[in-house]
């Protein structure tokens, strides 16, 4: 006899396996995904399905492996398997130990653009009213400084900030001062359409590596019609102001981010193909935000998340056919969501955070002081609403401001591990909890998840995602790609 | 294939006095006080030195012999030894080559024992007392020169020993503080969260464990080691290694019992894993258990070159470092030549005829010796 045994000697008894906790939605009607609550997911048939929770599933199965190396089953010998799903929970939500790390400083309302889609912005000579001012700046920095997190991100939005650069010069230099002693991992980025940057600002950039992050959103016809300026040359002014930032700055030190618009709409080829041209390495296909004007007009109504799915898949494929080419070119929204889906990292966007990012991952100062739990609340305060207002520099301390019965009461009742609905959908460990939009839309920050367009928009990127990569495996190895990016 | 023990062909002729560790000098101008702890290798025709512990003479150099009573004579297999060298001579006239200075290679077997029983085994356990084999090390590493650049402890299970193992991870620290040291381990004994902290607490500089991991499936895992439980206990060591931020590295052995797990278990070390220092995947020794398991074992790696790549795509798309190792150049894919390595230990690697043409032998990682006796791929094709 053989000093060495069998398989069948260390294969366990059939039916003997303890199911771990999972959920599952349909894909098709042969097809579910099953996910477990740190993101992991196996594509499985229904019967099959069936056969794991009637513990019929024979030990020799390749799924009865699959299922119990990702952690879906255990045998009750299994305890490493515990342990590892204990680490990746862990690591899941290990950025909430670090607290805030974006802080936006809103410098300036005023812009010389007069984009359709942005509600903010003014046009306005009277730099008194809606310029940030050097003793607001101080009371923000004193907060910023407060962060726990020993990555701080100090991001200068608008209008356009290039209008009050005094403001934002003072700010780096005095953030610079605190930081010799604090010695965080300190950055800054300006929010720009560049369309205003000049020798000299670009100097002051690249003595204290100030990072730009501007906005293209298509080729020049739709990018002028959806960011009309005096003269009518937004894109232009982009286009040199990009060359010149990446000859100073380098070309890592730029980015530029897309709106969608319903002109945008059917175009979405020749907007990836307008980012390509520019020599840009990704771009963010975003959904249209309801905030602003959009919310109330009928180019909200107009634009449904059918529509916008519809330009995003298109989009995506496009994409995945370039990446098959030899081009390297990542959709950042997809690459966010399949983080999250292939890794127990979590990319820390706001809008797919749980609890949500709001407060708690950024945090805004505006021009007046207020402080907004996200860029979103101050949109939505311009429309009249304040909900999101958590506290003012200049009456508020640090305390106060992020314990706040707005901020608290919002984390708490959105949080996608107790909320109606998002308990049992399989898409929740790669979900964010978004109270803001839900408040926007229904009036709290639950809303009603079946008539919700954010859930519906996730859940279609989600299962385009899961389909692509079940079908084809050269998209799966792209996706993988994408998912280590962040 | 280097012949690294074997008998001399003639003791000295004195009684059994001069035996255990030896360090060779081939120097003639060593000054006569570091002589008499070192051992005179003659593999030259010249004047003897005078006043060395011992003379080793290598077959076909003969000479006057200063001190005959003090010789040993090996046979020319034993060609190789050179300066500084390490050997262990037997008091029954066996040699044992412990240490070769010209040699990236070297690992010290500090135990036959183990818990596992794997069916591939290179070195097949034994139940034995074989402690004088831990002994010996603590000597050995005294004698090894001190710009050794690596040194590895293999086993058997070294961690075994228990606090003595790491007793000896600390000597070594003490002798050798520059040496980086690479311990082969099944990882098991790491489960004891104890005995991985004590590890820990050596801090030795450069310290690296090399933990196999054969399938995601534990029942896999377990067959091919023969111990049911075991890939419990190797996942849970590796977590407490890391958790003590020791470095770690996996190691897959390609076989038939492996080979259509490899992307599911690539996957699985990027899911759970991802902290591991780097990943090897590596080819069959045909030696040892191989040799009596080869039907349940053996399988043409140009037969598995693309679950190879699989698994080198997906631990590269995750930024795990993944190595190739053992397998010719000519059974794989292009695509994981970035993750290609030469690396079969000097003393066993060797060509087969059919490489006579080929013009890529300089890039290519050869064959274990025992493949080349016992039977290999029947898919070399020279690169012409």
């Amino acid at each position: 006899m053989s000093k060495f045994s069998t398989l069948d000697k260390y294969t366990p008894t059939v039916g003997k396996y303890e199911l771990l906790p999972f959920r599952f939605e349909s894909l098709d009607n042969d097809d579910v995904v099953v996910t477990n609550f740190v993101g992991e997911f196996v594509i499985l048939k229904r019967e099959k399905l069936n056969d794991v929770v009637g513990k019929k599933l024979l030990p020799t199965e390749e799924t009865y492996s699959l299922l119990r190396s990702r952690h879906f089953i255990k045998e009750a010998s299994d305890s490493a398997s515990i342990e590892l799903l204990g680490l990746k929970t862990r690591t899941k939500f290990s950025n909430l130990r670090n607290f805030t790390n974006l802080h936006l400083f809103v410098v300036s309302l005023r812009c010389d653009h007069s984009c359709g889609y942005c509600q903010v912005s003014r046009q306005s000579e009277n730099k008194a009213a809606f310029d940030m001012t050097e003793a607001t700046a101080d009371k923000a920095l004193e907060i910023v400084f407060k962060s726990p997190n020993e990555a701080i991100k100090i991001e200068f939005q608008g209008g356009e900030p290039l209008l009050n650069f005094e403001i934002v010069k003072y700010v780096v230099l005095a953030a610079k001062k605190k930081n010799e002693v604090q010695k965080r991992d300190l950055q800054f980025v300006i929010t720009t359409t560049l369309a205003l940057i000049t020798d000299e600002i670009l100097d002051f950039c690249k003595e204290h590596k100030i990072y730009l992050s501007s906005s293209l959103d298509g080729p020049e016809d739709l990018h002028n019609q959806n960011r009309p300026r005096p003269g009518k040359d937004s894109h232009a002014r982009f286009v040199e102001g990009l060359k010149k930032a990446r000859d100073k700055l380098g070309y890592d030190s730029v980015s530029a981010l897309m709106t969608t618009s319903p002109a945008s709409l059917g175009k979405v080829r020749d907007i990836i193909d307008e980012y390509l041209k520019h020599d840009l390495d990704g771009i963010f296909l975003r959904h249209l935000s309801p905030y602003g004007f959009a919310i109330k007009t009928k180019s909200y109504k107009a634009y449904n998340v059918d529509k916008w799915l519809e330009f995003y898949c298109e989009g995506l494929d496009y994409i995945v056919e370039l990446n098959k080419q030899g081009i390297r070119f990542t959709e950042y929204f997809a690459s966010l969501l399949l983080t999250k889906m292939f890794s127990a990292n979590d990319p820390g966007f706001v809008d797919l955070m749980n609890p949500s990012g709001a407060g708690i991952s950024a945090v805004v100062f505006n021009y007046d002081g207020d402080v907004y739990a996200s860029d979103e609340s101050r949109m939505l305060r311009e429309m009249g609403d304040t909900s999101f207002k958590i506290g003012n520099l200049h009456t508020n301390t640090y305390e106060e401001i992020f314990t706040s019965e707005a901020l608290l009461n919002a984390l708490d009742d959105s949080f996608t591990m107790s909320a109606p609905m998002c308990t049992d959908c399989a898409f929740e460990p790669w979900c964010g909890a978004e109270p803001v939009f839900h408040h926007a839309i229904f009036g709290d920050v639950l809303g009603r998840k079946p008539e919700s367009e954010f859930c519906k928009r996730i859940m279609g990127v989600v299962k385009h995602l899961l389909k692509k990569m079940q079908n084809d495996p050269e998209a799966k190895d792209i996706f993988i790609r994408w998912a280590n990016k962040c | 294939m280097l012949t690294l023990s074997g008998r001399v062909i003639k003791k000295s002729s004195t009684e059994a006095t001069q035996s255990g560790l030896f360090s060779l000098s081939t120097n003639e101008q060593l000054p006569a006080t570091l002589r008499s702890q070192k051992a005179f290798l003659i593999k030259k025709i010249g004047v003897i030195p005078e006043g060395f512990l011992h003379y080793f003479l290598l077959e076909g150099f003969d000479v006057n012999l200063p001190s005959p009573e003090r010789t040993t004579r090996l046979g020319s297999e034993f060609f190789y030894l050179g300066n500084e060298d390490v050997v262990s001579l037997s008091e029954d006239g066996r040699i044992r080559s412990i240490y070769r200075s010209d040699s990236n290679h070297n690992s010290i077997l500090l135990t036959e024992q183990c818990n596992n029983y794997c069916l591939m085994c290179s070195q097949p356990p034994k139940q034995v007392d074989d402690s004088w084999l831990l002994k010996e090390a603590f000597d050995v590493i005294r004698l090894i020169p001190r710009n050794a650049k690596v040194l590895g402890f293999t086993g058997g299970e070294p961690t075994i020993w228990g606090q003595e193992f790491i007793n000896l991870l600390d000597h070594s620290k003490n002798w050798l503080p520059n040496t980086s040291l690479h311990v082969l381990s099944n990882g098991r004994f790491f489960a004891n969260e104890d005995f991985t902290y004590r590890y820990s607490k050596v801090e030795h500089p450069d310290l690296m464990v090399g933990i196999p991991i054969y399938s995601s499936d534990p029942s896999v895992h377990d067959y091919v080691v023969q111990a049911e439980g075991a890939f419990d206990e190797t996942i849970k060591g590796i977590l407490n290694l890391k958790r003590f931020k020791q470095k770690v590295e996996i190691r897959v052995v390609l076989h038939k019992q492996t080979y259509k797990g490899l992307p599911e278990l690539a996957h699985y070390i990027a899911r759970n894993l991802l902290f591991v220092d780097q990943v090897a995947l590596m080819g069959l020794e045909h030696t040892g258990f191989t040799r009596a398991n080869i039907d349940s074992l053996w399988i043409d790696p140009i037969d598995y070159k693309e679950q190879l790549s699989e698994a080198v795509r997906i631990l590269n798309n995750y930024g795990v470092q993944v190595a190739v190792y053992n397998h010719p150049l000519c059974l794989v894919n292009p695509d994981i030549f970035p993750s290609y390595v030469k690396s079969i230990s000097d003393w066993k690697n060797e060509f087969a005829k059919e490489c006579k043409p080929c013009t890529r032998k300089n890039d290519c990682g050869g064959f274990f010796s025992s493949g080349i006796q016992n039977g290999y791929s029947h898919s070399i094709r020279p690169f012409l």
